[in-house]
């Protein structure tokens, strides 16, 4: 709270400072709107590095606000960037869409780009990334090294997009290990380093060998740590909290797509798309490998990620079987980007019930 | 049901029950001498980035207990300077230095963020930790756990055995009376809004240095609000401020072992999530429904601000 009251009172000054100096100095300002503290690995982490890499590549200004609520509050920070003039507004959190959408309409000079969610508008586009494909990767290596064939998933909230993780990550462990099941714990909290803890602990007591997690924090990377199995990490490289138990990680990468907008945006070529990139875009990537991955299992996915770039490979390719046993595609089909937005249900292999 | 796993759930259950007790248990403190605050998130918040960066440069837990005990402190005298000289309204004051404390912990915390601490080992009592089922959860905790129920001791003899702990008592009941036997009012309410502070200072470096070591901003996540709470609810007696924080930390752990055992419940996991806060509450509401009980121990100058008359 107090740390975002810092942040607004240096934006106002910005904006002052930008007043003053007319406005072609704002004119190739970017400005990123950040619903967490920055920190040092997690989603907002990853939308800095992305900051930082469009700073040193293209050579324009960004300033950003941190631990921005998902409400009214975003309103007030997105409308006063566009009013002090940046060029361009990213709006990274799901719950910013309507209010972005609000302001782009009063801004029309102004480029908006809000990650994840599903309303556009004349000067809005949106951008999100396909995790799941790195997660069904990071399942195919807990099916080959499970020991117990007990996989277990700490989650937030029911969501498509985090369903999506949970039903890639068994389908690739069973694409390899057809005894493979899945248990998941959802703690109903983005980010609570104790519950998350608690939840993992309870999930290695329950026989789980490797873990994984749909939150914020690196505290179940550590309890897998701690408690002698495998982890796979979330948004960033955690192997500094579990340098033992951290097999790899889904991370995410933004860099590219922020240059690539600038430079449209520049040239005046920018169009509101919705983009929802994966490997292709090499916005999804693994972080590196953990030595006790044997090699060949290393090679075989090596060779998998080149399949996902060149998209020889999807990760709900048919037949995909949901838990009660129906057939949601069948085989020789893809799911559709359709049906992967209303995921509602959990594949075969996972044994825990769905909340609704 | 499995030996092995019951103890877990009761093992967890402990850990889970700790920074609980330990942050209720020194607001009880506070609040039997009249003073109420809110603010126990902020020192929590305080206590955890103090006791995370005392433990990281000098190495030892012990140092950073004391540092997030120190921390936890300083934050209850500021608080009593504005409540209790300055006559500040305690509500509003509470609510501020909970605010404050969460923000400055960020402030100060920023460059700790990336760093790790090593987990701290249990301390295994010989032979009692062997008993079958309650003999882990027990008798092979961290320290702080075993202080813990020392604190609770410690305070239960303080409170109904001890001298001082009548004139606390009496001081939180009537403290003009206190005042007109000689006692010193201010002082003591000052002392016992610090021994709160410095308790929830400690409950936040058991966060950071024990339970999960690390630190991370908002990491306290509402314990310090659900300590205050617990103390209500309790109607300020300690033994059901222990029973209240164990049954919280139990109903968690127990939701969260029947979402991974695959067991096919069919409860929105939602529901799950808020069952700790419903059961706890519901309990703690029957046992205390007694209104006499109620209004025996709750302090009845509660929040009042008293200013001694010459």
């Amino acid at each position: 709270m107090a740390l975002t009251k810092i942040m607004i009172k240096k934006l106002a000054l910005v904006a002052l400072v930008c007043a003053m100096t007319g406005a072609s100095m704002a004119a190739d300002n970017v400005g990123f709107v950040y619903v967490s503290p920055i920190g040092d690995a997690g989603w907002t982490y990853q939308h800095d590095l992305g900051r930082l890499q469009l700073e040193k590549e293209t050579g324009v200004t960004t300033s950003y606000v941190e631990n921005v609520a998902e409400g009214p509050d975003a309103e007030r920070v997105i409308r006063e960037m566009a009013k002090r003039g940046d060029k361009v507004v990213f709006a990274t959190s799901f719950g910013y869409m309507n209010y972005t959408l609000k302001v782009s309409k009063k801004f029309r000079d102004t480029a908006f780009v809000h990650v994840t969610g599903y309303k556009m508008g004349e000067n809005m586009g949106l951008v999100n990334a396909r995790f799941y494909e790195g997660r069904y990767l990071t399942g195919v290596i807990a099916g080959e090294m499970t020991k117990s064939n007990i996989l277990g998933y700490v989650a937030a909230f029911p969501i498509p997009e985090v369903l999506q993780g949970i039903n890639a990550f068994i389908k690739g462990a069973r694409s390899v290990n057809p005894e493979a099941e899945l248990r998941v714990i959802w703690v109903n909290s983005w980010y609570d380093p104790g519950k998350e803890r608690q939840a993992a602990i309870t999930l290695i007591s329950q026989g789980a060998d490797m873990i994984t997690h749909h939150t914020d924090s690196t505290a179940v990377v550590q309890a897998a740590e701690d408690e002698g199995v495998y982890a796979f990490g979330y948004h960033s490289d955690m192997s500094k909290y579990g340098p033992r138990a951290h097999l790899t990680a889904t991370t995410h990468h933004w860099g590219d797509y922020y240059v690539k907008t600038i430079k449209e945006v520049q040239d005046g070529t920018w169009a509101p798309i919705s983009v929802w990139g994966g490997y292709p875009r090499k916005m999804i990537k693994l972080a590196p490998l953990n030595d006790a991955i044997p090699e060949e299992l290393q090679n075989r996915i090596r060779n998998m990620e080149e399949q996902l770039t060149v998209r020889e490979l999807h990760p709900f390719a048919g037949p995909v079987i949901d838990q009660s046993g129906a057939t949601i595609v069948p085989a020789g089909k893809n799911m559709t980007d359709e049906q992967l937005n209303k995921m509602n249900y959990y594949l075969e292999g996972v044994v825990s019930t769905i909340p609704n | 049901m499995d030996a092995s796993i019951l103890s877990s759930i009761l093992f967890a259950t402990i850990v889970a029950g700790t920074p609980l007790i330990i942050v209720a248990l020194g607001q009880l403190i506070a609040e039997k001498s009249g003073v109420l605050n809110l603010g126990a998130e902020g020192m929590m918040a305080m206590g955890a980035i103090a006791g995370f960066a005392i433990t990281l440069h000098t190495g030892s837990p012990w140092l950073g207990v004391l540092a997030g005990m120190a921390a936890g402190a300083l934050m209850a005298s500021l608080f009593a300077i504005v409540v209790l000289t300055l006559m500040g309204n305690q509500v509003a004051s509470g609510l501020a230095l909970s605010i404050l404390g969460v923000g400055l912990s960020a402030f100060i915390g920023k460059p700790y963020e990336s760093e790790i601490l090593p987990t701290v080992g249990a301390i295994r009592v010989p032979l009692l930790a062997d008993i079958p089922i309650i003999g882990e959860p027990l008798f092979n905790q961290q320290a702080l756990v075993y202080l813990s129920w020392v604190l609770f001791g410690t305070i239960v003899w303080f409170l109904y055995r001890s001298r001082p702990g009548l004139v606390l008592r009496a001081v939180g009941e009537s403290p003009s009376s206190a005042h007109s036997i000689g006692y010193p009012v201010i002082r003591i309410r000052y002392l016992a809004t610090i021994f709160g502070g410095a308790m929830a200072g400690v409950g936040g470096a058991f966060l950071s240095v024990f339970y999960t070591p690390l630190w991370v901003e908002g990491m306290v996540a509402g314990r310090g609000w659900i300590a205050i709470a617990l103390v209500v609810f309790a109607t300020w007696r300690p033994f059901r401020v222990m029973v209240g924080a164990y049954l919280f930390g139990g109903v968690m752990v127990v939701q969260l072992f029947v979402q991974g055992s695959g067991l096919g419940i069919n409860i929105p996991s939602q529901f799950l999530s808020a069952l700790p806060y419903l059961a706890t509450i519901i309990v703690l509401v029957i046992i205390s429904r007694d209104q006499n009980t109620v209004r025996l121990n709750a302090p009845v100058s509660l929040g009042q601000p008293y200013r001694p008359e010459a």
